[in-house]
């Protein structure tokens, strides 16, 4: 690229897409009207735990406006447990009992929520009506809600065939810890207990499919994140071509990890029921529905140890813990292997032993949400190296630069395996900087001095500081396709789905450099099987990673054949080309271009003969996979103020310094930061699935499920440092969880220094927190 | 979440309205600000067979002040807090009304609807009481007044028969030298209330504090009157030792039945840091 070119990479450019979003042009799948269409609602258990005795539809289908009601008996051969998305890695030893779930259940449910009939009606309205005509006899079992209770002999079994609730067993070893432990000046044990809660996306899910039977042709619009694998998924189920079914994820209104989920029994019913109607039909989770039928993710039980010698240098740390998988484990160990290898963090840890038990409960599924299970084990680790500092009277920062990996350390071998089955490997890393950087914003140097003249004057703040690693960027691959339009107008496509990570700009970004056109110009498609049909999904921090770097590949070859057409077109040499602006000049002689649009056309022509081997059009369809997950870093900080009566809190301050390699876009990237901080803060002291003993979760409502809202989340400073990951061209490392990973730790820390809790002997070993929480950690504690 | 089969009913008038109530009773709710009714039926909580919806009375809705302020009972809250009369005269309703959900459903809700909900929660109910407001209610047959104190039976449920409907609110004002506050803790802004008191005390000639009211919301099936902690007040200056004994009275009376956000043992400690907050603000005041 000359420098004369332009460049957007790396710019604060607006969004392409936000004209669509903000104006209401853009489409959702509740925006689908099709003439003909139905409406359809589920009838879920109100039981958590129980043999399904009978199931009668028949009132509900006397009712008025009724089309069908099934049941599982009326499925027949279709009804068959749902696929396993992620095998477990190939760790020695490991054990993993798969129970994947059904569209509907047949002789037992096990989670309140879990469909046991779905009624398709002439509108929602009726359809609601109709579920209340159902007689549904269910024989109630003892709930498995607590993970320890769940694991006791004689505990009720959620999938009877099994001998325990016993999900996964794995453990991971590096190095020797008792052998570590044995020459540690300090050693510290705590038990941790770390809640994530449900993603609650703007956007509930929702499903519509239109069965064409002339054309024998499927059409699902699914708030999916992963639309080439659920597309690939019904063509399976329903005996058809991969070319007989397009799945299309449309603009989705976030998707967080959850909606990569397949299959949710809608997925499966809408459509098959439009096979058997031969009309379209529509379903729209609600907000009360989105709370028991969407996954979520939940609590973590770690029994932790940490062996430290006398300078606050960490020997090994030990890792027991449980983990809720819910009802069903079709996602595989994801999420606890997240967990596991996730605590490492940015630290030398020279011995590790990390052994986890997934547990089956009767509580929906859990499958990643944002961080991914990622949280829990970064509160665990910077729990302990806070406990560590104030044992060895070492600072907090300090005891965390002096474990942190070097900087010529990279590539950095953890020695065991992350979730992608590659070992656990960091690419690159500089981690000083950003924790130096964070440092300095937050007035880390000057907190002690602000903080004592604060408390003489009634006020109690408190300062916090965590680090954290996120793997991002996995495989396998995602492919783009890049063609230059007659028109000028250049479009890009890819398998990926779009849930509001600004996709329609960055990958535009990427196009304008290689063809030399303006980010406006470029047309992106994400999401429709029919437009581009091979790919992965959005998640993982990788749509930019992966489907940004098949972009760029794409968009490489397209610049070489536009300058070969033009080199022909001008007969120059192409080193004597340069492009921009929509079209090819001559470098230095200006008046001596042509446009892109022309070379388009030129590149399709309407006569003549064309030489062997040859392809019509501008246009190059490309793909990337990376050797192995690329590894983005941070540190956040915080300043708190809390009320030590009322023990409310107000966030003064809050810092990210964050390194994902080279940005594309830094408005973007801001956002991305920004959701997930703000995300973070609810898991870390608002949002807390309440569920009782019979596992009936209490407030299944935005009134009583605390989301912090534009309030309760402060302005934060952002700061980066660049270390480009070198397995991608582009240097890319993802950064969609970055912000949402750190904040519980940074709440626990800061709430124990304003109200100088370790000095009482009270430590907070668990997130969520809350005021009313904290009020019982305290009293407790007398 | 969409509400079961019912019958919506328009009326033009009061007379209409009360007539409809009349023919259909418990079955019927009326359609106010509909910001707590209609998520309840969207719940399917509430179904009510007949919705009454007395938006087109425009007659029930203003504010008037002549020696007393007599509110309409389809007055919206945003009206309320766009009155400067009430900001000068009783400014305690300006303090509790941005703790009352967000702006959206402030320009929706109305304060005959909240006080005929009777959500225990709710700030309204409190502050009503605490100003010894007297409530209008009228049928079809009969109209007649009851005292604030009197109004609020249980959760959700207050003595206004099937057939009646709540039109008309009178506030008397505070004698001179009062002084009042409301203090709020709430999860978020908006939401429910932990723990809400509204104070009011007036300070005679001599120094000494003449009348006290103290009044609770979120900490008990109705709106909460701390009696003994208001009457320990009197006599004497509002003197620090005199608030924290009040707050301590307020506490003991307190049974609160606790939430998901707070413990009764939560609830009732902040109930008695905000007494001491609030008292020592509103006699700053008077």
């Amino acid at each position: 690229m000359s420098s004369r070119e332009t460049r957007n990479f790396g710019a604060p450019i607006r969004r392409n897409e936000d004209r669509k979003l903000l104006t209401g042009k853009a489409l959702f799948v509740d925006d689908l009207e099709i003439p003909g269409m139905l409406y359809a609602a589920l009838l879920r258990s109100s039981v958590a735990h129980g043999e399904l005795i009978s199931v009668d539809v028949s009132a509900a289908l006397a009712r008025e406006g009724v089309v069908a009601a099934y049941t599982a008996h009326d499925l027949g051969d279709f009804w068959q447990p749902g696929p396993l998305l992620v095998p477990p890695p190939p760790i020695e030893g490991v054990i993993f009992n798969l129970r994947t779930h059904a569209c509907l259940a047949k002789d037992k449910v096990r989670y309140v929520g879990e469909p046991l009939a779905i009624v398709i009606a002439e509108s929602r309205y009726i359809a609601e009506d109709a579920l209340a005509d159902i007689a549904v006899e269910i024989e109630q079992l003892p709930a498995v809600v607590d993970l320890e209770a769940a694991l006791k002999p004689g505990a009720a079994l959620v999938h009877d065939d099994l001998r325990s609730n016993v999900s996964a067993h794995v453990r991971q070893k590096n190095g020797d810890y008792a052998a570590a432990a044995a020459k540690a000046a300090h050693i510290i044990k705590r038990r941790f207990a770390y809640e994530h809660g449900i993603s609650s996306p703007m956007e509930t899910r929702g499903v519509v499919a239109q069965w064409d039977e002339r054309a024998g042709q499927l059409t699902v619009w699914d708030t999916t994140q992963a639309p080439v694998f659920l597309r690939n998924g019904l063509a399976a189920v329903f005996g058809l071509s991969e070319r007989q079914v397009r799945v299309v994820a449309p603009f989705v209104g976030g998707g967080f990890g959850p909606k990569i989920m397949m299959f949710y029994p809608e997925e499966l019913l809408v459509p098959w029921a439009s096979t058997r109607l031969n009309r379209p039909i529509k379903w729209i989770e609600d907000r009360l529905e989105h709370f028991v039928a969407t996954t979520h993710e939940r609590g973590q039980i770690h029994d932790a140890q940490i062996a430290l010698d006398a300078e606050g240098r960490i020997l090994g740390v030990k890792d027991v813990f449980l983990h809720d998988t819910g009802a069903y484990d079709p996602y595989g160990l994801t999420v606890p292997i997240n967990s596991q290898c996730t605590l490492l963090g940015p630290y030398v840890i020279p011995a590790y032993d990390s052994t986890f038990t997934a547990v089956f409960t009767t509580l929906p599924i859990v499958t990643p949400y944002r961080g991914a299970g990622r949280q829990h084990g970064v509160f665990v680790i910077e729990r302990l190296l806070d406990i560590a500092a104030h044992e060895l009277k070492i600072d907090p920062a300090e005891i965390r630069r002096r474990n942190l990996i070097p900087p010529d350390a990279f590539p950095y071998d953890n020695k065991i395996i992350y979730q992608d089955f590659a070992p656990l490997s960091y690419d690159s890393g500089n981690y000083e900087p950003i924790l130096n950087k964070a440092l300095d914003a937050i007035g880390y140097a000057g907190f002690k001095d602000e903080q004592k003249k604060a408390l003489s004057e009634g006020k109690h703040l408190g300062i916090a500081i965590a680090n954290y690693v996120e793997g991002t960027g996995i495989g396998p691959y995602e492919g783009a396709r890049v063609q230059v339009q007659a028109n000028g107008r250049v479009s890009v496509a890819t398998g990926i789905g779009t849930q509001g990570q600004g996709h329609f700009t960055v990958f535009a970004q990427i196009v304008a450099d290689q063809v030399g056109c303006l980010v406006t110009d470029v047309d992106v498609v994400t999401g429709d099987t029919d437009r581009f049909h091979w790919g992965a999904g959005t998640f993982a921090s990788r749509g930019a990673v992966v489907a940004g770097n098949a972009v760029n590949e794409a968009a490489l070859v397209v610049r070489q054949k536009i300058l070969k057409l033009a080199a022909d077109h001008f007969e120059c040499a192409e080193e004597d080309l340069e492009l921009g602006n929509g079209e090819v000049q001559i470098v230095g002689v200006p008046g001596r271009s042509v446009r892109l649009s022309e070379l388009a056309m030129k590149a399709n022509p309407m006569r003549g003969a064309v030489k062997p081997g040859t392809e019509p059009g501008l246009e190059s369809t490309q793909y990337f996979g990376p050797p192995g997950g690329a590894t983005a870093s941070g540190v956040h900080a915080m300043i708190i103020e809390v009320d030590p009566e009322l023990l409310t809190l107000e966030i003064k301050k809050y810092v990210v310094v964050h390194d994902c390699g080279t940005v594309i876009n830094p408005l973007i990237l801001a956002g991305q930061i920004h959701g997930g901080v703000a995300q973070g803060i609810g898991n870390a002291f608002y949002e807390k699935l309440l569920f009782d003993d019979a596992g009936q979760l209490l407030n299944a409502s935005l009134a009583d499920y605390l989301l912090p809202t534009s309030l309760d989340v402060p302005r934060m400073q952002l700061e980066h440092t660049v270390t480009p990951s070198p397995l991608n061209p582009l240097g890319i490392k993802g950064a969609g969880e970055a912000g949402a990973i750190p904040v519980g730790p940074l709440f626990a820390q800061a709430i124990e220094d304003a109200l100088g809790l370790k000095a009482k002997g009270i430590e907070l070993l668990e997130i969520p927190l809350s005021p009313g929480r904290l009020w019982q950690l305290i009293t407790q504690a007398g | 979440m969409k509400p079961a089969p019912f019958k919506y009913v328009i009326a033009r008038t009061l007379d209409e309205a009360l007539a409809a109530k009349a023919e259909y009773g418990d079955e019927a709710r009326f359609l106010a600000g509909g910001q707590s009714l209609v998520p309840t039926m969207n719940f399917r909580m509430a179904m009510p067979a007949v919705l009454i919806d007395i938006n087109p009375l425009t007659e029930l809705s203003g504010i008037k002040a002549n020696g007393v302020t007599r509110i309409g009972a389809m007055t919206r809250y945003r009206m309320l807090e766009a009155d400067a009369g009430i900001g000068e005269r009783l400014r305690i309703i300006h303090e509790a009304l941005p703790h009352i959900a967000h702006p959206q459903i402030r320009n929706r809700g109305t304060l005959g609807g909240n006080l005929s909900h009777a959500d225990p929660a709710s700030e309204m109910p409190a502050i009503m009481l605490a100003l010894n407001a007297t409530l209008y209610l009228r049928s079809a047959k009969a109209a007649r007044q009851i005292a604030a104190r009197d109004f609020f039976v249980g959760a959700l449920e207050t003595v206004i028969a099937p057939d009646e409907m709540l039109t008309e609110i009178v506030v008397p004002h505070l004698p001179a030298n009062s002084g009042a506050c409301f203090m709020e803790v709430a999860r978020r802004q908006g939401d429910f209330a932990i723990a809400g008191i509204a104070a009011i005390v007036t300070r005679g000639a001599d120094g000494t504090c003449t009348r006290a009211r103290l009044t609770y919301c979120g900490v008990a099936q109705t709106p909460f009157y701390a009696d003994d902690a208001a009457q320990s007040l009197i006599g004497g200056p509002v003197t620090p030792a005199a608030i924290k004994q009040a707050a301590a009275l307020a506490m003991e009376a307190l049974d609160p039945p606790g939430n998901s956000h707070a413990d009764p043992s939560y609830q009732r400690h902040v109930a008695g840091v905000l007494t001491r907050r609030a008292l020592a603000t509103a006699w700053a005041r008077t």
